[in-house]
């Protein structure tokens, strides 16, 4: 293998590498077990997975906008959304989100709703903690994305019990900031 | 009923499921940066990745034991080529060649050209002694240790430090024998 003095220098890989998913089932699991450590109560936890979850954003959304999108900038609202719930999915996880509806109670409030979220597979949660989610860190991945793609938002994770399916589907909820719809009135 | 034939590497990769490995790197990355944070020492850090690929270790080769069908290794030469060729296959997709193994066959170099958990990084000058895939040297030690090997994991090479490959050298310290819960004569 070349031996770069630059990592900027090294080709981009295609994207088409695997590895197993109960390796990075085993590296998730770590990561909240450590975080767990460091803090004393669940919100504290949710935040901080959602932290680590808005740096892979950043880099997923630079990555991806180069090599899929050949750096084409999305504008729009829409674009942007289903840009998310398509291409950043797709490399992501493997498969398409399984929805994307508008809110009906606030015109800021979009959600995008997984059926068994890759990083909640094997995962339950005890009843103490409550209504945390582990998808907290796809939240930080969402929010990292619109952010740096210039649309604020405020990203979570819940879970929606569904009539008939044991474990309750995850849906992570979009609410932008005032300025990105007052920006899409704007633009018509 | 006749013995399962241990399977090969790439045969059970491709029958477990897959993820991409930019969201492992990624999370991997995010995993270091938090550490980093926290921990601001470097040596801190060093050990916390070590702690934390130990932890992954000792479950990891259960489903690695039932996975691949291995036969009990008959001398700890087999052992690291086990590892090398059907471990880090199955969980990193990778493969990983021995070398370099001392008189006593206690010793041996694990070589890893392609490392999935290094893919856009790039170690910044505060960061100098910082061991980034330091997980990998914990998991090694962790799995072996369940399976009555106790050994000590060390980097020789390491390509974010300039290096062409990533070598871990593997030192078994001793073989300590399955003790039974209860005395012979009870």
């Amino acid at each position: 293998m070349k031996q770069y003095t630059n990592v900027l220098d090294r080709p981009i890989s295609k994207g088409k590498q695997e590895v197993s998913l109960s390796g990075f089932a085993f590296l998730f699991s770590e990561l909240v077990q450590y975080n767990q450590t460091q803090v004393d109560n669940i919100a504290e936890l949710e935040r901080r997975l959602e932290d680590a979850g808005y740096a892979v954003g950043t880099r997923i959304l630079e990555l991806l906008c180069h090599r899929e999108k050949g750096n084409r900038r999305e504008t729009r609202l829409l674009g942007i959304l289903s840009f998310v719930h398509s291409t950043v999915w797709k490399v992501l996880f493997g498969k398409v989100a399984d929805s994307l509806e508008k809110g009906t109670e606030h015109e800021d409030e979009y959600m995008i709703s997984e059926k068994e979220l890759l990083v909640n597979r094997f995962i339950s949660i005890p009843k103490d903690m409550g209504a945390f989610n582990c998808g907290a860190f796809v939240a930080g991945i969402v929010r990292g994305v619109l952010d740096n793609a210039g649309f604020p938002a405020v990203v979570s994770a819940h879970f929606v019990p569904v009539d008939g399916q044991q474990r309750p589907r995850t849906t992570i909820l979009i609410k932008f900031a005032e300025e990105v719809l007052q920006r899409e009135a704007r633009l018509g | 009923m006749a013995p399962v034939a241990p399977r090969s590497g790439d045969a059970i990769f491709a029958s477990v499921e897959r993820v991409n490995s930019e969201l492992f790197t990624l999370t991997y990355g995010a995993i270091v940066r938090q550490l980093l944070t926290d921990l601001e020492d470097v040596d801190e850090v060093n050990k916390q990745l070590d702690q934390m690929g130990y932890n992954i270790g000792v479950r990891l080769v259960d489903e690695f034991l039932a996975k691949s069908n291995v036969s009990r290794c008959v001398d700890f030469k087999e052992t690291a080529e086990v590892i090398a060729k059907v471990g880090f296959k199955m969980f990193l997709g990778v493969t990983a060649s021995v070398t370099n193994w001392d008189a006593e066959g206690t010793t041996c170099s694990l070589i890893l050209e392609d490392n999935p958990l290094v893919d856009f990084v790039e170690l910044p000058d505060t960061c100098q002694g910082l061991y980034y895939c330091n997980i990998l040297s914990g998991v090694i030690r962790g799995a072996l240790e369940m399976v009555s090997m106790k050994t000590e994991v060390t980097w020789l090479r390491d390509m974010l430090r300039g290096d062409d490959a990533f070598e871990l050298q593997v030192k078994l310290l001793k073989q300590v024998h399955e003790e039974y819960p209860y005395k012979d004569d009870e």
